[in-house]
């Protein structure tokens, strides 16, 4: 290599591997030096940012799909200087892909929020990550920001861990040291967030996204995916697959391709669930992996044949009911209600009460101050309607060909 | 035009708002309000502002229409 083209600016990624290109495969995280070497530095300065992430498309990756440039562009019209948050919370259990961003690439995760702070003027950026779920990742974190040369006070925070944690309001109030629960907007967190300043809260995934379209344009970006949900998106795949893990793929990939990069099932499955638990049931392998087609934050469970789609989804209802916040009458009673109804199919108790659950679950959803409530209805009502012969039997003859098998993870987030 | 809006953290589930503007307003089954969406037409405006008063949490509010 001549020095001339050793000096060059390192070129973009050119496969559907963007944000893991320089992933090491012993494991550790991909360091400062390593990092600028792949990708080079970012532009010095901001002010193409917001006009590049509205030609991208590039929609938020923490379940929402919010487009990212308006969020930007709403912080931008408020008078304060704001600060920056880094939503690494990831308090879905099925999920784990911004965990393994900040665990291998913590730089990129940096970047993006640098960019952002770039293009706003704000000097504070938090890295949010949950207390027990995200301690290894926030050793990583600490010694990626003493690896950074910019001027930008950074704060690794440890957040109290919970299905809704996440959830802008909710984390917002955690970092202002009240309970981590979510409040009624407005006041969005772009008008009063952190310390009452306009807050652009971003999940780290979306924001390692953002790094590489500040360097290399919306045209690369758009490269990828499909024209109405551009770019890559990491998935975290589990369930009856050889090899579970976190995958990058082209948004609109179909389920059965991602599939076989995970190595192909290991068993014949019945359905697959679709964006976690706030997502739904799909029977289609062919189903395409957008945003509007319900990936959410990018999670994809591959469920076996032999394991009971009713018993699975009855426990994770119950898992989600106890996630609630406690906060607004709907959600507390009417999860719980969801839960319950699905449990006494599950049990063979009971009536034939489908239509009164479908009926609940269409009354919860809007009606809590976050969108908790809303994410537990649509996954009901997928459950009805996905599972409906396994119901039918479960309410006939107390069982269906499925056996009691764990397969969704549940575990109490504490 | 107004619509009718709740807090869902203050509301209680009191169940006054269903009495008072039974026409915008039912309960689901647990007692919390169900309010419905649509603009609410002049003429029925003075049972909504009654039922904003009366409300015992002081959750109910009304807001322009082109209000989040």
């Amino acid at each position: 290599m001549s020095a001339a083209s050793k000096r060059r600016a390192p070129e973009a990624p050119e496969g559907v591997a963007r944000l893991l290109a320089g992933v090491r495969t012993d494991g550790r995280a991909v360091s400062a030096g390593e990092h600028f070497r792949l990708y080079g530095q970012l532009p010095a300065s901001g002010r193409e940012l917001a006009s590049e992430l509205r030609s991208s498309g590039l929609r938020g990756r923490g379940g929402g799909a919010f487009p990212v440039a308006d969020k930007l562009a709403a912080v931008a019209g408020q008078d304060r200087r704001p600060v920056i948050v880094v939503n690494a919370t990831e308090g879905e259990p099925a999920s784990s892909k911004d965990r393994a961003l900040a665990r291998l690439v913590p730089h990129l995760v940096l970047d993006g929020a640098v960019a952002a702070a770039s293009a706003l003027g704000a000097r504070r950026v938090i890295v949010a990550t949950a207390e027990h779920r995200g301690a290894g990742e926030r050793r990583t974190l600490a010694a990626a920001v003493k690896e950074r040369h910019e001027k930008i006070e950074w704060q690794i925070a440890s957040i109290a861990d919970g299905f809704v944690a996440g959830e802008e309001t909710a984390l917002v109030n955690a970092l202002n040291g009240n309970a981590g629960k979510p409040s009624v907007k407005p006041p969005y967190p772009f008008e009063r967030g952190v310390g009452g300043a306009p807050t652009l809260v971003q999940n780290a995934e979306t924001l390692a996204h953002v790094a590489l379209i500040a360097r290399f344009g919306s045209s690369w970006f758009r490269s990828l995916g499909t024209e109405k949900e551009p770019g890559t998106a990491l998935v975290t795949v589990s369930g009856a697959v050889a090899r579970p893990g976190v995958y990058e793929v082209e948004l609109g990939t179909r389920i059965s391709e991602l599939v076989l990069q995970a190595g192909g099932v290991t068993e014949p499955l019945s359905a697959s669930l679709v964006g976690g638990y706030f997502g739904g049931w799909t029977r289609d392998p062919n189903h395409q992996l957008t945003a509007a087609a319900g990936l959410g934050a990018g999670v994809i469970v591959a469920f076996p044949a032999t394991a009971c789609g009713v018993r699975e989804s009855a426990r994770v209802a119950r898992f989600l009911a106890g996630e609630s916040a406690g906060q607004c009458g709907p959600c507390v009673h009417g999860l719980d209600a969801l839960a319950s109804g699905l449990e006494q199919v599950a049990r063979a108790q009971g009536r034939d009460h489908r239509d009164q659950l479908e009926r609940w679950a269409a009354q919860v959803a809007a009606r809590g101050a976050c969108r908790h409530p809303d994410g537990v209805s649509r996954f009901v009502l997928s459950t009805l309607a996905v599972f409906a012969d396994e119901f039918a039997l479960h309410l006939r003859k107390g069982r269906c060909s499925g056996r009691d098998r764990a397969v969704l993870p549940t575990a109490k987030l504490v | 035009m107004k619509r009718l809006r709740v807090d869902p953290i203050e509301c209680d589930g009191h169940g006054l708002c269903a009495e008072l503007f039974p026409e915008w307003v039912e309960l689901d089954d647990w007692g919390y309000p169900i309010i419905d969406a649509r603009p609410i037409p002049a003429s029925l405006e003075r049972h909504a502002r009654k039922a904003v008063k009366e409300c015992p949490k002081l959750a109910l509010r009304l807001a322009n229409t082109n209000q989040r």
